[in-house]
């Protein structure tokens, strides 16, 4: 049992990518934590003060203490609880995890919620810079049941927000940006995810994320008439 | 083994010199290849196949790109000599966050300082002086972001300070009468051999940038 001093809460949002990442990362490990739901729209003090920098969730307070921003947050739960190692041993495997990590975050996000926000052919350009991006990601998996090899590593918690994010929103934005002909790898990876029971159990559930996603899109859609 | 390090560098880069200065720190040599990156080599092609960016850190034939990723890098496979990250958890996360604060935050605006004109350079002025000094409050009174010893943050950081003076001047602001620690704090990783050895003088700076604005279209 933790004791209370040990305490470990995450600031978190259940349909958000970054603040799943935590839980998977969390769960992996065994480690027990709060969850508390945080309102985006009106930020609690508790939010504000964890993270005044960026006021933004995901914060882990672990005793009391706040780390910010989701791959600073994945490293500190690997480096303070070092069973079932996300990360890999070697420090050459450890950097290109790293650099992974931060493509899918810096260049697949970004580019992929340009996708959402345009239409016409700015649209169609966001989706073949997409799917470019994408395609560097299919090469990565070619022979390997994960992003991390043979076990779920850190690229594959960060990449989930390929496989359930992107790849939940295109259905229902209607623009099919990873279709399974051009992404075999990405497809036959997302079957393996869902064969691991803590990406099952920390992934949002399916109908309640699409309901989720399609509200976000047409609050967006009202935004940019 | 003899280890052969090699580096992809441009030497105007703030993000190339935070990998110079780690490899300084660790007494690491380095053959060190100057990029034209208006016309790029065969070899930064095929090392950095994703972004095609400098700094690229060549280990023994093995490529690792992004700077920052490069000195943690340095810091585990060298791990004898100035421990670049410190080895508490909290805080190597608390040090990680404000590099990625600095790459995040405070390069975007420096771009706009001296790459644009009238309301979009104000907009980077304002941004730029509101980053440095949420740097310069969570420095305090410390010698060195981390402490008493200079390591991550402050590799970060750096490289920016070769770049203070032309940021000024376009901006027409001071950042030693916003962030005075902060400009202390310079001065004294500047009198490190590491830093004092990687970093440009302003001067050659400061010429650079008019050329660069002309080479890019800008100007």
């Amino acid at each position: 049992m933790a004791e209370r001093s040990e305490e470990v809460k995450l600031l978190g949002m259940w349909a958000s990518p970054f603040s799943r990442r935590v839980e998977i990362a969390l769960t992996l490990k065994g480690v027990p934590y709060e969850f508390s739901e945080q309102d985006i729209a009106n930020k609690s003090p508790l939010l504000l003060q964890s993270n005044p920098v960026h006021k933004k969730i995901p914060v882990l307070l672990h005793s009391g203490k706040p780390i910010s921003e989701s791959l600073v947050i994945l490293e500190y739960i690997d480096d303070t609880w070092q069973n079932n190692p996300i990360l890999p041993q070697d420090p050459y495997d450890r950097a290109t995890a790293r650099f992974w990590g931060r493509f899918v975050d810096e260049q697949i996000y970004v580019t992929a919620m340009k996708v959402v926000g345009k239409v016409g052919e700015e649209k169609d350009a966001a989706v073949e810079a997409t799917r470019d991006l994408l395609k560097l990601l299919e090469k990565e998996l070619v022979g390997k049941k994960f992003l991390g090899g043979e076990r779920l590593g850190f690229v594959d918690i960060v990449a989930t927000l390929v496989a359930f994010w992107l790849m939940r929103t295109e259905e229902v934005v209607g623009v099919k940006v990873v279709p399974v002909e051009m992404f075999p790898e990405i497809h036959r990876w997302v079957k393996n995810l869902l064969d691991v029971d803590v990406i099952k159990k920390c992934i949002p559930p399916e109908d309640e994320h699409l309901n989720y996603i399609r509200a976000r899109m047409d609050r967006l859609k009202l935004k940019s008439v | 083994m003899a280890d052969e390090v090699i580096l992809l560098d441009y030497w105007p880069s703030m993000f190339g010199m935070r990998t110079r200065v780690a490899l300084e720190e660790k007494n690491i040599k380095f053959d060190y290849r100057e990029q034209d990156l208006f016309n790029k080599s065969p070899i930064l092609l095929e090392m950095n196949l994703v972004h095609k960016k400098i700094p690229v850190l060549i280990h023994n034939g093995k490529p690792v790109c992004e700077s920052l990723i490069q000195v943690e890098y340095i810091d585990e496979t060298w791990p004898g000599g100035n421990p670049l990250l410190p080895s508490d958890p909290y805080q190597r996360a608390q040090a990680k966050f404000w590099g990625d604060f600095i790459d995040k935050k405070v390069y975007g605006p420096t771009r706009l300082i001296w790459g644009a004109k009238g309301e979009e350079q104000e907009v980077g002025t304002k941004e730029f002086i509101e980053m440095l000094k949420m740097l310069e409050s969570e420095l305090g009174d410390k010698t060195y972001f981390g402490g008493e010893t200079f390591g991550y943050v402050d590799i970060a950081l750096i490289g920016f300070y070769c770049w203070f003076d032309i940021l000024e001047k376009c901006g027409n602001f001071s950042i030693d009468a916003v962030c005075p620690k902060l400009i202390a704090w310079a001065k004294r990783c500047m009198k490190r051999d590491s830093v004092a050895k990687s970093l440009p003088d302003s001067d050659k700076i400061n010429k650079f940038v008019p050329e660069l604005k002309k080479k890019i279209g800008i100007e």
